[in-house]
């Protein structure tokens, strides 16, 4: 089990909880960047679980194995970056969209949830 | 050649999906591209579950990496089961979806679909072979990327509204995932399932419950497990039939596919699951109940799909073989039974121009024949005799009745009620849908290929389900078979982690073969 040095603990713990927030807003543009900020934290979070840093492992330039940094969570993490990226990309097109249909970029009520809303206030 | 076998169901449709978008001036050609690959990548499915169900396990290590470390394909027998029936009922869907037009294109809709569907099908392939944590979430992201684009294809303001909700909840469900798989790999230093299915148990008490408690949250997003649900009846109706369907069937399919490896192969459990338990007898009754209450066709089908993820749930937090094997069925039935409901509701809807329910009571009638196949969806879905459902009804209820216990027998109640409120669901769409009552227009008599393609695509979709009530008896033992695998981890983890002989690629399978008889021997012998 690794144990991670608590400056970067501390700021996986602050950017979760920064995104959170944000994805909790009624504005889209809050909402994406609430995504784009999670996003790190939790790209931040597998790169951690690499454990301590160390000797570059595919060149072969340190000697002890031991030395070396994991470089799985290294590899994971450029994979799941690429994915984020592609998706912040994807999800700019979809507001933009939302704006462009709705006029504003709030997240409005479900339409049927108010259905039900008004009926239940009517009787 | 296995090799070939286990890595076509994601390639092919990767390389033809960009084959499809450089030819995207030519609908003809994308549509045979399509269905072409569909097809292809359907009979290996099939090869593959003849294959895993003689021979056990069959592994390729990606790029010859050996299995903790490398990237590691995995079809077993439950894996080539569910693959063989989401990629019928994928292919049926897109016969349907031709037929339509390519979901309902005006042009622009046409140069798009095709490609996304097909990498829809990549993810889903993905998604059943992978065997690792983190391949998982590559292929439940090249699923949900496709299923984003599909459900947002040409959105007007209230597609655009749900595609929002349905979006921003699996993006967090995605990043979820993540978390859980860079805290998986700080405790334990490894991704790959069976080399976790070793290394979990020997985690702190804490720390096990922590992680199974989260991976079943990000797959029980997935999966629209109540409370979790509230995303998919409010995304799914609003899309066009066959974008519907193929979500409806496929997509929580694999979510419940996912919560079912990892569950069984990281967390093995001797007893029934109390939260799971819970989870499933909450999702039943949330499900059907707001199902009844609905006046729009789709949600109320949305509705039903979430209650019965319910009976999946409960097979699984039983623990037991006869549990397993019902969730197993049940998932088979149901992802070719859902999809055919939409599909009818698509036909419907696309005739009567309303989906809601007391304006399509007015409206002129389907023809008879389509209420035929409807009725043979709906009682399947219902759990009559001898369609599929009952089938895989009957096998969890016995799981069910063999655990004994309050919490068994009240989890019995629901999913017995659930089947009636089920069946009185259906007889409300049935009554004002497909009753002939006075003051209705004529039945509407459509014509054209088009129709001929979606009728027979529908139809397709239902044969499947009355196929596994036909072959009532290798299915249910193939299930069997498939659970008692899950139960009995080693086949898996032997077929994935254990000696191989020297001479590379594709050796994993002979040792494989000899750790499944062997490890059948021993299970007979008890």
């Amino acid at each position: 089990m690794t144990t991670p040095d608590l400056t970067t603990a501390v700021v996986v713990g602050g950017l979760f909880a920064v995104g959170l927030h944000l994805l909790l807003q009624r504005s889209l543009t809050r909402l994406l960047f609430g995504f784009l900020v999670l996003g790190h934290g939790a790209n931040l979070l597998v790169l951690l679980a690499a454990g301590p840093p160390g000797e570059p492992p595919i060149t072969g330039e340190g000697q002890d194995p031991a030395a070396f940094a994991d470089p799985l969570p290294q590899a994971m993490a450029l994979t799941a970056i690429v994915i984020t990226f592609g998706i912040t990309v994807l999800l700019l097109a979809m507001v933009y969209r939302s704006w462009r249909l709705l006029g504003d970029d709030e997240v409005r009520d479900d339409v049927e949830d108010r259905r039900l809303g008004e009926e239940t206030g009517r009787r | 050649m296995i090799d070939w076998l286990l890595t076509a169901p994601v390639l092919l449709p990767v390389l033809v999906a960009g084959l499809s978008l450089t030819v995207w001036r030519s609908p003809g050609a994308q549509r045979l591209l399509g269905v072409g690959a569909l097809t292809a990548v359907l009979v290996d499915a099939v090869a593959l579950l003849f294959l895993t169900d003689r021979r056990g396990p069959l592994v390729l290590d990606v790029g010859d990496w050996p299995a903790p470390a490398g990237i590691t394909v995995v079809a077993d027998r439950l894996s080539a089961l569910l693959l063989t029936v989401a990629l019928a009922v994928a292919l049926a869907v897109l016969v349907f979806a031709v037929g339509q037009g390519s979901a309902e294109g005006r042009g622009t809709v046409q140069a798009p679909f095709h490609p996304s569907y097909l990498l829809l099908a990549a993810g889903v392939s993905l998604a059943f072979l992978a065997g690792d944590l983190f391949n998982l979430f590559v292929a439940f992201e090249l699923m949900l990327a496709a299923s984003y684009v599909l459900i947002n294809l040409d959105a007007d303001e209230n597609r655009i509204r749900a595609g929002m909700t349905y979006t921003i909840t699996s993006l967090l469900s995605s990043l979820l995932f993540l978390t859980a798989v860079g805290l998986i790999y700080g405790a334990t230093g490894t991704v790959n399932l069976a080399d976790l299915g070793n290394r979990v148990p020997d985690l702190p008490e804490g720390l096990r419950t922590v992680f199974s408690l989260l991976l079943l949250i990000v797959f029980g997003i997935k999966a629209a497990m109540v409370p979790l649900h509230f995303w998919l009846p409010d995304s799914y109706p609003t899309a066009p039939a066959p974008i519907t369907a193929v979500l409806a069937a496929l997509l929580t399919k694999v979510g419940l596919y996912a919560m079912v490896r990892t569950q069984t192969l990281l967390f093995p459990r001797t007893e029934p699951w109390t939260p799971l338990l819970v989870a499933a007898a909450v999702t039943l009754l949330v499900g059907v109940l707001g199902a009844v209450a609905q006046q729009d066709l789709n949600r109320l089908l949305s509705f039903v799909l979430v209650g019965h993820i319910g009976y999946m749930l409960f097979g699984l937090s039983l623990y037991s073989v006869t549990g397993l094997a019902g969730t197993v069925l049940y998932a088979v039935h149901h992802i070719a039974v859902q999809a055919a409901l939409f599909l009818i509701a698509g036909l419907v809807v696309g005739w009567s121009g309303s989906a809601k329910l007391p304006r399509l009571a007015r409206a002129a009638p389907p023809p008879g024949w389509l209420a035929g196949v409807f009725l043979i969806a709906a009682l399947s879905l219902s759990g009559i005799p001898p369609l599929s459902g009952f089938v895989a009804k009957l096998v969890l209820l016995q799981a069910g009745a063999e655990q004994g216990g309050a919490a068994a027998f009240t989890l019995l109640a629901a999913a017995l009620l659930t089947s009636l409120l089920t069946l009185y669901a259906m007889a409300r769409v049935w009554r004002a849908v497909f009753a002939t009552g006075s003051g209705r227009p004529p039945a509407v008599r459509p014509r054209g290929a088009g129709v001929r393609l979606m009728v027979g695509a529908t139809v397709g979709s239902v044969l499947i389900g009355v196929l596994v009530a036909v072959g009532a008896g290798p299915v249910a033992r193939v299930g069997e078979r498939a659970a008692r695998d899950l139960i009995e981890r080693d086949a898996y983890q032997e077929a994935v982690l254990g000696p191989r002989s020297e001479d590379g690629a594709g050796a994993g399978n002979g040792t494989a073969d000899v750790g499944t008889d062997a490890d059948r021997e021993e299970q007979e012998n008890r």
